[in-house]
């Protein structure tokens, strides 16, 4: 029989340790898969570590590729701290890309040292009204958000797609469903010549920076963790319960808005459907490896980011199937969460039934 | 009575990581015996009955029950349908009865075959008639058991018992949820009930009715039994001792003349979800200088009453009045503003941030001071400073203030509860069940500190569902029941336990 206690006090290096053990044994099993499909599994993961580190082209598209995860990610981290679980970034990730390029494609022509700050700040409020609304509901009514936020990203797709045959429609783009493209006084600026990393990483960094600061050491951020460990308790002590959770939402929200605003104005420059591959959901896999800290949502996006571009490069290279980053991803995170586990709880094997006296 | 003996726990131990809840205990209990098993809060007591019981397996030692024919046979440990079949039952604290269905079907659940097509209602129904009759236990049988007091629960619960053919009988706190005189009316029936042969253990910390009902005791403490002995040779000073493993000091209380109002409801009801927490027309002053004390049988509205205190809870009518003041809009921070102290009833739930460090917990209630904060960051020194200084004056241990609050013992998470309040001199102090799960050291330390708040002019409200705690350190009190207040009018243990249980005084 197996008997499953709690542990007294995890100590801190296991907590610490735990993500980074999970993403190497991740690793190591997806090796079966890449044997199964016939690759060299040490050659193929030669092949990633170059595809990601072998050239400043490829660092650049390592980093691209980690900037809208930093901003998901925090936007789980942060909502999850307090216990609100946002499972719609994805749609608050287009909420923020619509407004952008509402007010950046030519509605308003201004100079840039206006326009790029507008447009982060309809952008960031797009998306905090999306977390806002649920919270509301939830707040209110009772309304689980879990299932709030997770539909409202199938409403927002298709509301998007309505707009971008519509009023968002480009009129040069000869019908197709995607939007007229951010002015080019509205786009973020790249960080490099010819390469495509820009600057929504350093928004992303600093607010990182930020929230990992506010956390730990502001009113705001005790109110939150309070909040999130001990609702009843905050409550009794005099904590106001419901503008926490209303506060963190709107910063949840602004945040997934920004990782919108990032890839529409500082990467593609116009907005289609498929302006995200699901960077909402993954950057709850980054918040989770990351122990919902602010400052590892960096470290995990940039591991994430890694292995995405990574396999896609090994999987040109090799040819097996890039799915194989999914995989990792995947595996990854249950590997964190069955970590995580074990990190709070001991796994006994206790005797068969005792003595039969 | 003869002397033979129906159960012999032999060496058992059970360990818990590195806890150890139980070393090495032997017990017998002699037909017909009421044996009473005495201990603090975590002396191990449920943990030995629920090995015997099979909800534990031990990690070491065997257990003997007799059969039938007064035998000893082993019992198979860590299957609680071996020890039914084998003639023991128990009856949880919690209770563990259906609300949606009625005594009878109750009592009968689980003691038939799933699959049988037909019940056999009327031998059912006959056999539990002939139980009530014989044991003086009575309880409505038509009515579904959520309609049912909290003493007719526990009478369904113990002919749960019966039914099964329990020879043996484990009570654990049986008295916790009843008032004095339905305590004395269950202990007249478990002594008839023993005349029949009936064996019964309790578990208690109350030591008047461990002293009024039992014939022996055994006592236990961290685990290990410490003293057993007829109850004819024990005095409530000795079992203390035995119990505590030191003379504990005794909470005296001097009298004290009532000052000026400080907190006052008039005419204030409060809709609660359940008679817990709902209040009906209450009206109360407390004065400075005065401990109320709120004597009443759990459930009665000492919830609903305790979230008002709290602002937890807004009055439906009624006005609520701090020094003199009308607060209209109660919240938690506003009673906290107003300069009332709050001790929660469930310390763990919603006392203390388990995962926040012991530090951050004692300033939590006053994150706007200054002295806490500056412009919206934490003074990070100055809270270790005060939560260094509060640990050393309320004598707070632990691994330490920079450690989650949670990892603390119930008696120092109450005493950082203590400090977080008392270091703010509060006018008015709320104690909800404060010395609940506490052990007698820790117990009376909160007792000491609440007079100490009293004598240095505040006005004090104390719940508890302990009577003695209540007469021992209240200058005034009151009962609720059903939801309403009612001034006792004198201290007579008897009266006020009449009063409790909703008869005239």
């Amino acid at each position: 029989m197996i008997r499953i206690e709690p542990r007294e006090n995890p100590s801190r290096a296991f907590a610490l340790g735990i993500p980074v053990l999970s993403a190497l044994i991740a690793l190591a099993l997806a090796a079966i898969p890449l044997l199964a499909a016939g690759a060299n599994p040490i050659a193929a993961y030669g092949q990633m570590l170059k595809g990601v580190f072998g050239s400043v082209f490829a660092i650049s598209e390592m980093l691209t590729r980690a900037t809208p995860l930093i901003f998901t990610g925090l936007a789980a981290a942060l909502a999850f701290r307090a216990k609100l679980w946002n499972i719609g970034a994805e749609g608050q990730l287009y909420l923020g890309a619509m407004a952008a390029v509402a007010v950046g494609s030519g509605l308003l022509d201004i100079s840039g040292v206006l326009l790029v700050p507008l447009v982060i700040v309809m952008g960031a409020a797009a998306g905090a009204a999306g977390m806002v609304a649920p919270t509301y509901l939830k707040v209110r009514f009772g309304a689980d958000e879990v299932v709030t936020t997770l539909l409202l990203n199938f409403i927002i797709l298709i509301f998007l797609q309505m707009m971008l045959e519509g009023p968002l429609q480009d009129p040069m783009s000869l019908g197709w469903p995607q939007s007229a493209p951010i002015l080019d006084q509205g786009v973020l600026p790249p960080l490099m010549d010819r390469m495509r990393v820009h600057s929504g990483l350093i928004i992303g960094l600093v607010l990182a920076a930020a929230a990992q600061f506010m956390l730990v050491r502001s009113v705001w951020g005790f109110k939150l963790r309070a909040v999130g460990e001990n609702a009843p308790a905050a409550r009794h002590a005099g904590i106001n319960v419901n503008r926490s959770l209303f506060g963190v939402a709107a910063i949840s929200g602004a945040l997934a808005g920004l990782a919108g605003v990032s890839e529409v104005a500082g990467l593609k420059g116009y907005l289609t459907t498929d302006l995200s591959p699901g960077f909402g959901y993954t950057g709850i896999v980054v918040a989770m490896l990351a122990g919902l800290s602010p400052a590892g949502v960096v470290i995990a996006a940039l591991f994430i980011a890694s292995v995405f571009v990574g396999a896609d490069s090994m999987s040109r290279a090799m040819g097996v199937s890039s799915f194989l980053a999914d995989l990792v991803v995947s595996m990854s995170l249950l590997c964190v969460l069955i970590g995580g586990f074990l990190a709070k709880f001991r796994i006994e094997r206790t005797g068969r039934r005792g003595a039969k006296a | 009575m003869t002397d033979t003996k129906v159960l012999k726990l032999n060496g058992l131990s059970k360990r818990f990581g590195p806890v150890v809840a139980n070393d090495d205990v032997s017990l017998s209990l002699n037909r017909g015996e009421v044996l009473a098993l005495l201990g603090e809060n975590g002396a191990g007591k449920t943990t030995l009955m629920n090995m015997l019981f099979g909800h534990y397996l031990p990690d070491a030692g065997s257990v003997e029950v007799a059969d039938t024919q007064g035998s000893l046979q082993a019992l198979q440990l860590g299957h609680p349908q071996a020890a039914l079949a084998a003639g023991v039952g128990m009856v949880h604290q919690h209770f563990a009865l259906a609300e949606n269905i009625n005594a009878l079907d109750n009592i009968t659940l689980g003691s038939e075959p799933m699959l049988s097509l037909r019940r056999n209602r009327q031998a059912a129904r006959a056999k539990v008639e002939e139980l009530m009759a014989r044991s003086g236990l009575t309880a409505p049988l038509d009515v579904p058991v959520g309609r049912l007091s909290v003493g007719e629960r526990q009478r369904v619960e113990i002919l749960k018992a019966l039914y099964r053919d329990a020879r043996i009988l484990v009570l654990d706190e049986p008295t916790a949820v009843l008032t004095p005189q339905e305590a004395d009316t269950l202990f007249a029936s478990i002594k008839a009930m023993t005349k029949d042969g009936l064996s019964v253990i309790f578990i208690s910390h109350k030591l008047r009715e461990v002293l009024a009902f039992s014939d022996r005791i055994a006592v236990l403490r961290h685990g290990k039994k410490v003293g057993e002995m007829p109850t004819s040779d024990a005095d409530e000073n000795m079992i203390a001792t035995l119990m505590v493993g030191a003379e504990t000091p005794k909470v005296t209380r001097q009298a004290a003349t009532p000052g000026t109002p400080l907190f006052s409801l008039k005419n204030v009801s409060v809709s609660g979800r359940s008679k817990r927490d709902t209040l009906n027309d209450v009206s109360v002053t407390v004065h400075a200088n005065e401990i109320l004390g709120i004597a009443g049988v759990s459930g009665n509205g000492q919830t609903g009453f305790a979230n008002l205190v709290s602002g937890l809870a807004v009055p439906s009518n009624g006005t609520l009045h701090v020094h003199g003041e009308q607060i209209a809009h109660p919240t938690p921070a506003a009673m906290i503003e107003a300069g009332i102290g709050r001790i929660p009833e469930d310390r763990h739930h919603e006392g203390i941030v388990g995962a926040m460090s012991v530090a951050e917990n004692m300033v939590i209630e006053r994150l706007h001071d200054p002295e806490v904060q500056s412009r919206g960051l934490m003074r990070r020194e100055a809270i270790q400073a005060n939560a260094e200084r509060l640990a050393r004056s309320y004598d707070v241990r632990g691994p330490g203030t920079d450690a989650p609050a949670r990892l603390l013992s119930g008696g120092n998470i109450q005493k950082l509860i203590l400090a977080r309040v008392f270091e703010r001199s509060p006018r008015v102090i709320l104690a909800n069940q404060p010395t609940r799960g506490l052990d007698m050291g820790a117990a009376a330390e909160v007792g000491r500190r609440l007079l100490e708040a009293r004598n240095r002019g505040a006005g004090v409200i104390l719940i508890s569902e302990d009577l003695d705690e209540v007469l021992g350190l209240a200058d005034r009190i009151m009962v609720i029941r059903d939801g309403a207040l009612i001034e006792a009018p004198n201290r007579n243990r008897t009266q006020v336990g009449l009063m409790m249980a909703g008869e005239p005084a």
